[in-house]
């Protein structure tokens, strides 16, 4: 284990100098890798480790992008601040759909299928409030100052982008070894065993969905600042939700580092392939291959890839654990 | 509030109800024999809609013959699709079935979109501006013919089901897959075979759709999700419960923001509730059955 800490740390050091070399394009590519790998990490909490799939997290980033939008229109508030408020937001959300889906006992389809009602009623309403420009979406004129969460350059969104990573990284771990994390995992590998063990299975559901929509909601706040523009035509479609549990069923779901991996694998190859593709004329094409990827993975690698890096780890790894 | 456009809205909702039935009949019977949900259900109906256009285009059928056309294709490409990949997922659980149909969805949508343009297209019908009245009421016959023919195929569909050699394996199927192995059906031949009849089904709806409304490769993710609602509403594999939610949707959805919008009013709340949210209409009614009726309207068994 400590091998891996220091493989990591490693990693972690190169990130923090790379801005010193690498071009203001290839930093936005890091960019979307980091906000993915977020986004997949709070997706992970829920689906990966309690075993609950949900399709419906666009709904969360459009709550967090909005809410804080919304305080600092109305109340001059930083988004700093507003996007923990944003985050509370869309926990309780989280905790309605959790009501109903867990309460009466909806199970895998029927729960995926809740997500998406959700999340598109959700859609469907912000695309109509005037407030937010709705079928034309909003812009936003930045006024760059750290307190408003908007820069010019890619560098500081870059640093911020990996602090994101970062916090998600260090609080799945913290969960994963806590005693919640340990009853999440327990009623995902068998719900009725947990169960009679005494675990509250309802509770530590609504714990994951909380925790899942809080998180996922953050980087509303950064979305909204990085890109300056708001439509829930992308941000909260079921299109958005994909590419959110793209990256960590890719990686691996239910492990610390596979979304991070997932999104280290996929996002360069989305973002070059779809700036390609697009000059080439064949705009989609990139979706077509994603589509492909998702059907090889779940037949062939069900795992996710983190268990072959694993492997092939292994020989550097040796003697940790 | 305006009775007669309420009404008016109700028969045309109705017919477009019909349509609706045949897609979920589709859903529903590839659910009620494999227990599996085809998440590209919508991005094959958008396929059988092309193809049905391609055809007007080369020969200059009306899509009112050519959804034949469409059944065919579509039979195919859902044969195909159950024997690489749904076949390789039946044991999957339940959760992780899920995604590779998504990924699917995906293909599908977008290589329409490659193959035939982002653009929205609207072919135009032979009959596309007629109209017969009835009373007060004015029925386009477009809507009207595509109902008719839909509510034909759906009960040809039915009455395959109940009295061929390969209706009679499908349910066997179904109903026990070991049993039906056991005295020698080719249980996946049927499986392959009752996944091509459930993407003909949405292929013909598709068809019958091309004169009704403009054709993009973006509109297929809502009808995935009406038949899912429709064939929950009704009741997961039950056939009949597919046609009934279908009625009942096409009807809700097309009444559902006028009488809202009205009740809105009549409380004092100056609020409209358009046209273009009619889809939350139905995902309320899918929020409020899955929590009071999982079993849905005609289903017997719970869950």
């Amino acid at each position: 284990m400590k091998r891996l800490y220091l493989l990591l740390l490693i990693g972690f050091l190169i990130l923090l100098i790379l801005p010193r070399v690498l071009s203001s394009y290839v930093l936005g590519i890091f960019i979307m890798i980091f906000f993915y790998a977020y986004l997949g990490q709070s997706w992970n909490i829920l689906t990966g480790y309690t075993g609950v799939i949900s399709l419906g997290h666009s709904l969360f980033v459009g709550i967090g992008a909005y809410m804080t939008y919304l305080l600092t229109l109305t109340l001059g508030l930083s988004p700093w601040i507003g996007m923990w408020i944003g985050g509370i937001a869309a926990g309780l959300i989280g905790l309605v759909i959790g009501f109903f889906g867990f309460r009466f006992g909806m199970k895998g389809v029927y729960f995926v299928l809740l997500t998406i009602s959700f999340a598109e009623i959700g859609r469907l309403i912000f695309l109509h409030l005037k407030i937010f420009g709705s079928f034309q979406g909003l812009f936003i004129t930045p006024e760059f100052s750290f307190g408003n969460f908007q820069f010019k350059g890619n560098t500081p969104y870059y640093y911020i982008g990996l602090g994101y990573v970062i916090f998600s990284l260090i609080s799945v771990r913290l969960l994963e070894r806590s005693k919640i994390g340990r009853y999440m995992v327990a009623l995902r590998e068998d719900e009725e065993a947990a169960e009679s063990l005494g675990v509250n299975v309802f509770k530590y559901k609504m714990i994951a969905i909380f925790i899942s929509a809080f998180m996922t909601s953050l980087a509303g706040a950064f979305y909204t600042n990085y890109l300056f523009y708001l439509h829930p035509g992308t941000m909260m479609s079921m299109a958005f939700s994909i590419e959110i549990i793209l990256r960590p069923i890719i990686g691996g779901m239910g492990t610390v580092l596979g979304p991070v991996i997932g999104s280290f694998l996929i996002t360069p190859l989305a973002e070059l392939s779809r700036s390609y593709f697009a000059k080439a004329g064949y705009e989609g094409l990139h979706l077509v291959i994603y589509g492909f990827l998702l059907v090889a993975v779940v037949l062939f690698f069900p795992r996710g890839i983190i268990t072959y890096i694993k492997r092939a780890l292994a020989k550097v790894l040796i003697g940790t654990k | 509030m305006n009775l007669n456009l309420l009404l008016q809205l109700a028969v045309s909702g109705f017919l477009l109800g019909g349509v609706y039935s045949l897609i979920a009949l589709g859903l529903s019977l590839i659910f009620g024999v494999m227990r599996v949900i085809n998440f590209a259900h919508g991005e094959m109906m958008v396929w059988g809609m092309y193809v049905a256009y391609t055809f007007l285009l080369w020969t200059g059928v009306d899509p009112f013959f050519s959804f034949l056309v469409s059944a065919f294709v579509l039979f195919i490409l859902g044969y195909f699709l159950q024997r690489t990949i749904v076949n390789r997922i039946l044991d999957f659980p339940e959760a992780m079935q899920v995604l590779p149909l998504v990924g699917m969805a995906m293909v599908f949508e977008n290589s329409a979109r490659i193959i035939w343009g982002p653009d929205y297209i609207s072919p135009q019908s032979r009959f596309a501006l007629s109209s017969l009245s009835i009373g007060n009421l004015i029925i386009d016959t477009p809507r009207f013919l595509a109902f008719a023919l839909a509510i034909i195929i759906t009960f040809a569909v039915l009455l395959f089901l109940k009295k061929t050699d390969m209706g009679k394996s499908i349910r066997a199927a179904a109903d026990n897959r070991l049993g039906a192995f056991l005295v020698g059906t080719n249980v996946n031949q049927v499986y392959a075979i009752c996944f091509g009849i459930g993407t003909a089904c949405v292929g013909t709806a598709g068809g019958l759709l091309v004169p009704i409304m403009p054709l993009s490769p973006h509109i297929g993710a809502p009808f995935t999700l009406i038949s899912f609602i429709i064939v929950i509403l009704g009741g997961m594999g039950s056939l009949t419960g597919a046609m009934v939610g279908g009625f009942v949707i096409g009807v809700a959805e097309s009444i559902g923001p006028e009488l809202i919008t009205n009740i809105f009013h009549g409380i004092g709340l100056d609020l409209d509730f358009p046209q273009t949210m009619k889809q939350v209409v139905s995902f309320f009614i899918l929020i409020v059955i899955m929590i009071l009726r999982p079993q849905g309207l005609l289903g017997g068994k719970k869950g």
